[in-house]
């Protein structure tokens, strides 16, 4: 539980921390995984970049395109934000299911993301979302959808000169109804399953919806058998819990000691069904 | 010499039995209070253990080159430079007990994973941690076993070679006529139940500062430990050195649930190298170090048979215990599973009892004393065996239970397995517990819910224990307790004890019982502990002990102490009829008073002393305990399960709990939660798991699930009182009774919401999987 010997740089501007990203520096947010993994010395980076306190990264404010998340936002900052809450609950919603709240106060959704865990609660709605996140070097600023952005566990399409500096997520229709729900590892707080859903009905028939999930194998996915069971149905119970049964198509599922591969399936397929019904009971 | 004729203080308010907060909050609560890692020396070292990442292995060889070379390590020591240091005691015997030399750093194997085989001394915890990494151990692997029955199998590996078979001890106890028992039983119910290992957890790991002082040839150790006295005994021994050399400290202890009930390795390893290198040196316990290399709790495989007769009364108990012991005995290891086996037969009247208990070694740290220590383990067992015999007969579980219990005025009550119960009313518990939580009604509520197709569960127990520990006669150590109670020259009162409390409130509840006897104000008096070098030889807190034993060890010595007052007070005002109370000694013809404070004063000036009275107002006394004490409770769990996740939900929780007369019903309460929390964490989440090849594979908090003030349930807690007639003040002891009582309550709730589908027994911890696949299998196999 004590790491190995390490540089520590507090830089007080974006570019500077850009700066030494790009001489090798390892960015560090809110220190919630990074750290427990230095001091079980599973990771001994030789110099951190402390952009957590960059003001720079913190906010959260509505454009046309959408809401955007500045990567050192708190999880508290993100399920506490009227603007969220009115706007993209499901991004509030998913972050109050994050850990506990010393990690809510400490953890950002900057680090959390550019860490991938596959546990990790963000992903399913990102997913869910379609949410952009946004890139940044000392070069240049890219956008990668989340879909493209997740590729494996503990690897995102971010290159070792790059930070998450920001996560935009749609500003949602009135009609939209979404819901995350999940099933807790009872020693970490992660994800064993979570589901994000987000469905809207016109005229009686679902005309939008998407399901994210994170959890079940290694990385997080659209279920997108499951959205194109339900596109055009009426969303009745047993329609839902039909099309969560694709839950689970193509997907590898973990196991481990917490739970075996078929149960974090039957979880899924469950939990798919939960959130897409609390998210069309939350449809106007 | 002056005297008064208006007493100057008086006092009448009662303390004891008041919520009076714990003067021990602030600086826990503040940050200031000083744990061992706050004990900083001048020019100290640091020492950082090298470990097995193995479970089984012999080394071949270490080199210490590199670690030596790195700028800032001082020594590096291996088993070799230490092998003529005493090894670590085990104080429990038994017949024909196999105890292993327990060197405190490995000399040519490991056995268990975390076991300490070179010691890194540096100038910062940093360079020792990173020159830790540089020693290269050369290991030679050997086949792991971690699970007891699997080291019995034949053919198994030997976890020590000498004794190939594993069994460190196999101890028999019989009472009554079991075999003619079961042999006439009507109904015989029989289940393998298990109890997984624990990890204690306290929120302050270990840790040690040992400071040898050459010049003086004394030795000052800080540790954390539960044992102050017992620690400073065993270290001199292990150390040779003279124990009137030995200084030992027990700060602020941040928890100990019994993994502080010891002497450990590295106590003596940082005593050893402080002693070779004339310098300071501490070492904290890191979180991974404490999942690994800190005793372990439980760890029994249990096949019970209950005999009975068909309208339920029980006839007979037989119980096969195999108990995991780790590679080595630590200070109680072999001794803590015959506490299971004198606690067999529960809260019953049941005459024939046979036990057997095979002791055996495994490949995992050891097991030892945690929170319960071994009276859990039997709890569980009994009570979810009255449950089963309470299905195979179709009765009530809570029927069967009264039908079965001792009754309140069989007591004294010799049990089956040679102990005394003291005083009990089990029945009014448990009545007690079914009135609050309305048992009809939510029996009415399950009838219901199951034609819905919901699992609600409501679980029984009525739990017993073995409190205030004890009697010397019954105990490894001596189970006395001391206190000195003195009054200094200014009237202020110092109360040194010999228990050590590390969580207990004793502070608080000690200046509660002289507060009231002497009639002084409650912030008068000052409690200490801990220090040997301050405090008369003790024992320590375990066993819920503190207050039972150590409690009345202050009691007995006020009342020594009032009497000395009541004589100064007779001098003073020149008469023999006087009587001390409410801070003052008065005459009783003349009303005329003498306050404490003057006394104290004239007590240290000695002017002039009363016949046969020393200088100095002071009492100091030992309690032995004729027995223990046998709190018991009714404690009652409403579950529901959903059937689509097996994930458990507590719906009500009630606790009924007699622990004879209450001191500061704050701090019961405090107990009792901390208790049912620790209980259901065994219940529901808690497990120690090895791999088969020797891995602890649940060795940190994101794999090993502790209870959460979010997953605790709101606890309806209420009492029944039968004081205990053991001790003068009454108390029985609560700090062990809310884990006992609340595993199985919480086991038999969720069997009971699976019953009707013919679910009999689950093991623990009770995961939502475990509880989802019997859904699943026996869904549709609804029992009659």
């Amino acid at each position: 539980m004590i790491p190995n010997s390490f540089e520590y740089s507090a830089p007080a501007s974006l570019s500077e921390a850009l700066g030494l990203i790009a001489a090798g520096g390892k960015p560090l947010g809110g220190g919630m995984s990074l750290i427990p993994m230095m001091k079980l010395r599973l990771a001994a980076p030789e110099h951190l970049v402390d952009i957590g306190r960059l003001t720079e990264l913190s906010y959260i404010r509505e454009s046309a395109e959408g809401i955007h998340i500045g990567a050192g936002c708190t999880h508290f900052a993100v399920e506490s934000s009227a603007l969220l809450m009115g706007k993209c609950p499901l991004i509030a919603e998913t972050a109050n299911y994050i850990g506990d709240i010393q990690v809510r106060n400490m953890g950002t959704i900057g680090g959390s993301v550019a860490h991938a865990d596959p546990a990790a609660d963000y992903p399913a709605a990102l997913q869910a979302l379609e949410a952009t996140i946004v890139l940044k070097s000392a070069k240049k600023e890219r956008k990668v959808s989340a879909a493209k952005f997740f590729i494996d566990t503990f690897t995102t399409a971010l290159k070792e000169d790059e930070i998450v500096s920001e996560i935009i997520v749609p500003l949602e229709a009135g009609l939209t109804g979404t819901s995350y729900q999940k099933f807790l590892q009872p020693a970490s707080g992660f994800a064993i399953v979570g589901v994000a859903a987000r469905a809207r009905r016109e005229g009686g028939k679902i005309s939008l919806i998407r399901v994210g999930v994170t959890g079940l194998s290694g990385n997080s996915f659209r279920a997108t058998k499951v959205e194109a069971a339900l596109l055009g149905s009426a969303g009745t119970d047993a329609e839902v819990t039909a099309a969560a049964a694709h839950a689970t198509d193509g997907a590898d599922a973990s196991s481990d000691l917490h739970a075996s591969a078929e149960y974090r399936a039957h979880l899924a397929r469950i939990y798919t069904a939960r959130a897409i019904s609390a998210a069309l009971s939350r449809t106007a | 010499m002056a005297t008064t004729t208006t007493p100057t203080t008086t006092k009448t308010e009662k303390y004891v039995g008041q919520r009076l907060r714990r003067r021990e909050d602030p600086r826990f609560i503040t940050g200031t209070a000083t744990y061992v890692e706050d004990i900083k020396l001048p020019g100290a070292y640091y020492a950082g253990m090298v470990r097995s990442p193995h479970g089984a292995a012999k080394i071949r060889s270490i080199d210490v080159s590199k670690a030596l070379a790195r700028p800032g390590v001082i020594a590096v020591y291996t088993g070799q430079d230490t092998k003529n240091v005493g090894g670590v005691i085990c104080g429990a015997d038994l017949p024909g007990l196999r105890k292993p030399h327990h060197y405190i750093l490995a000399v040519d194997r490991v056995y268990f994973p975390g076991h300490p085989v070179a010691v890194v001394v540096a100038t910062d915890k940093y360079i020792a941690a990173d020159a830790a990494d540089d020693i290269e151990v050369d290991y030679e692997v050997t086949q792991a076993v971690t699970h007891p029955e699997k080291a019995l199998a034949p053919g198994a590996p030997a976890v020590h070679p000498e004794w190939p078979d594993n069994t460190a001890f196999v101890f028999h106890q019989v009472g009554g006529d079991p075999d003619k028992a079961f042999a006439e039983a009507e109904v015989i119910v029989k289940q393998r139940i298990t109890s997984q290992r624990l990890v204690a957890n306290p929120m302050e790991t270990r840790g040690v500062v040992a400071d040898w002082r050459a010049a003086d040839r004394t030795l000052h150790i800080h540790t954390s430990t539960q044992i102050p006295h017992l620690a400073r005994t065993l270290l001199s021994i292990m150390l040779g050195l003279e124990e009137n050399r030995v200084h030992l400290v027990a700060p602020m202890v941040g928890g100990g649930f019994g993994c502080k009930l010891n002497v450990y390795a590295e106590e003596a390893i940082v005593a050893f190298v402080s002693m070779k290198l004339n310098k300071p040196v501490k070492w904290i316990e890191t979180r991974r170090e404490n999942f690994m290399t800190t005793i372990q709790g439980r760890g029994h495989v249990d096949y019970y048979e209950l005999a009975a007769k068909k309208d339920g009364t029980v006839t007979g108990i037989k119980l096969k215990l195999i108990q995991d012991l780790g590679a080595y005995h630590q200070l109680l290891t072999p001794a803590i599973p015959t506490l299971s086996v004198l606690m067999m037969p529960g809260l019953y009247n049941v005459r024939n009892i046979k036990a057997e208990v095979v002791g055996v070694f495994t490949n995992c740290v050891p097991t030892d004393a945690y929170r319960g220590a071994g009276r859990p383990e039997a709890t569980h067992g009994i009570e979810r065996m009255m449950d089963i015999l309470a299905a195979e007969l179709k009765m009530d579980p809570a029927e069967l239970r009264r039908k079965n219990f001792v009754g309140k005025d069989q007591f004294p009550f010799a049990t089956a397995t040679g102990l005394n119960y003291d005083s009990g009313d089990y029945a009014a518990t448990l009545d007690k517990a079914m009135q609050i939580s309305d048992y009809a009604g939510l029996r009415k509520q399950q009838v219901e819910a199951r034609k819905q197709g919901r699992l609600m569960g409501i679980g029984l127990s009525t739990y017993g224990e073995i409190c205030a520990m004890g009697p010397s006669p019954a105990t490894p150590a001596g189970g006395w307790e001391s206190a000195t109670v003195r009054i200094e020259p200014s009237g202020k009162v110092t109360v040194l004890t010999g228990i050590s409390p590390h969580g207990q409130g004793e502070e608080t509840t000690f200046a509660q019982i002289a507060a009231d006897e002497l009639g002084v104000h409650v912030d008068d008096i000052t409690v200490i502990h801990g220090d040997t070098a301050i405090v008369q030889y003790g024992i320590g807190t375990f066993g819920s002990r503190g207050t039972a034993v150590g409690g009345t060890a202050v009691y007995i010595a006020l009342q020594d102490l009032k009497d000395k007052i009541t004589r100064w007070g007779a001098m003073f005002l020149n008469s023999e009829d006087v009587h001390f109370a409410g801070g003052v000694v008065t005459d009783n013809k003349t009303g005329q008073t003498v306050a404490l404070g003057t006394i104290a004063a004239a007590a240290y000036r000695a002017m002039k002393l009363p016949p046969g009275m020393d200088p100095g107002l002071m009492a100091t006394k030992f309690f032995e305990p004729s027995n223990f004490t046998y709190p018991f409770g009714a404690h009652i769990v409403v579950s529901e399960i959903d059937p689509a996740t097996g994930q458990i939900e507590i719906r009500r929780y009630v606790a009924v709990d007699d622990i004879g007369n209450i001191l500061n019903p704050l701090i019961v309460d405090g107990q009792l939660h901390g208790g049912v929390a620790q209980g259901l964490g065994q219940a529901l989440w808690e497990n120690a798991v090895y791999d088969d090849n020797g891995q602890l594979i649940t060795g940190e908090f994101m794999d090993y699930a502790m209870p959460k003030a979010s997953t605790m349930p709101w606890i309806e807690s209420a009492h029944t009182c039968t004081p205990s007639p053991v001790n003068p003040l009454g108390v029985k002891g609560v700090g062990e009774a809310g884990t006992i009582g609340s595993t199985p309550a919480m086991v038999n709730s969720v069997v009971d919401a699976l019953s009707h589908l013919g679910v009999r027994h689950i093991d623990m911890p009770l995961t939502p999987e475990k509880i989802w696949k019997l859904v699943s299998t026996h869904a549709g196999s609804q029992a009659a």
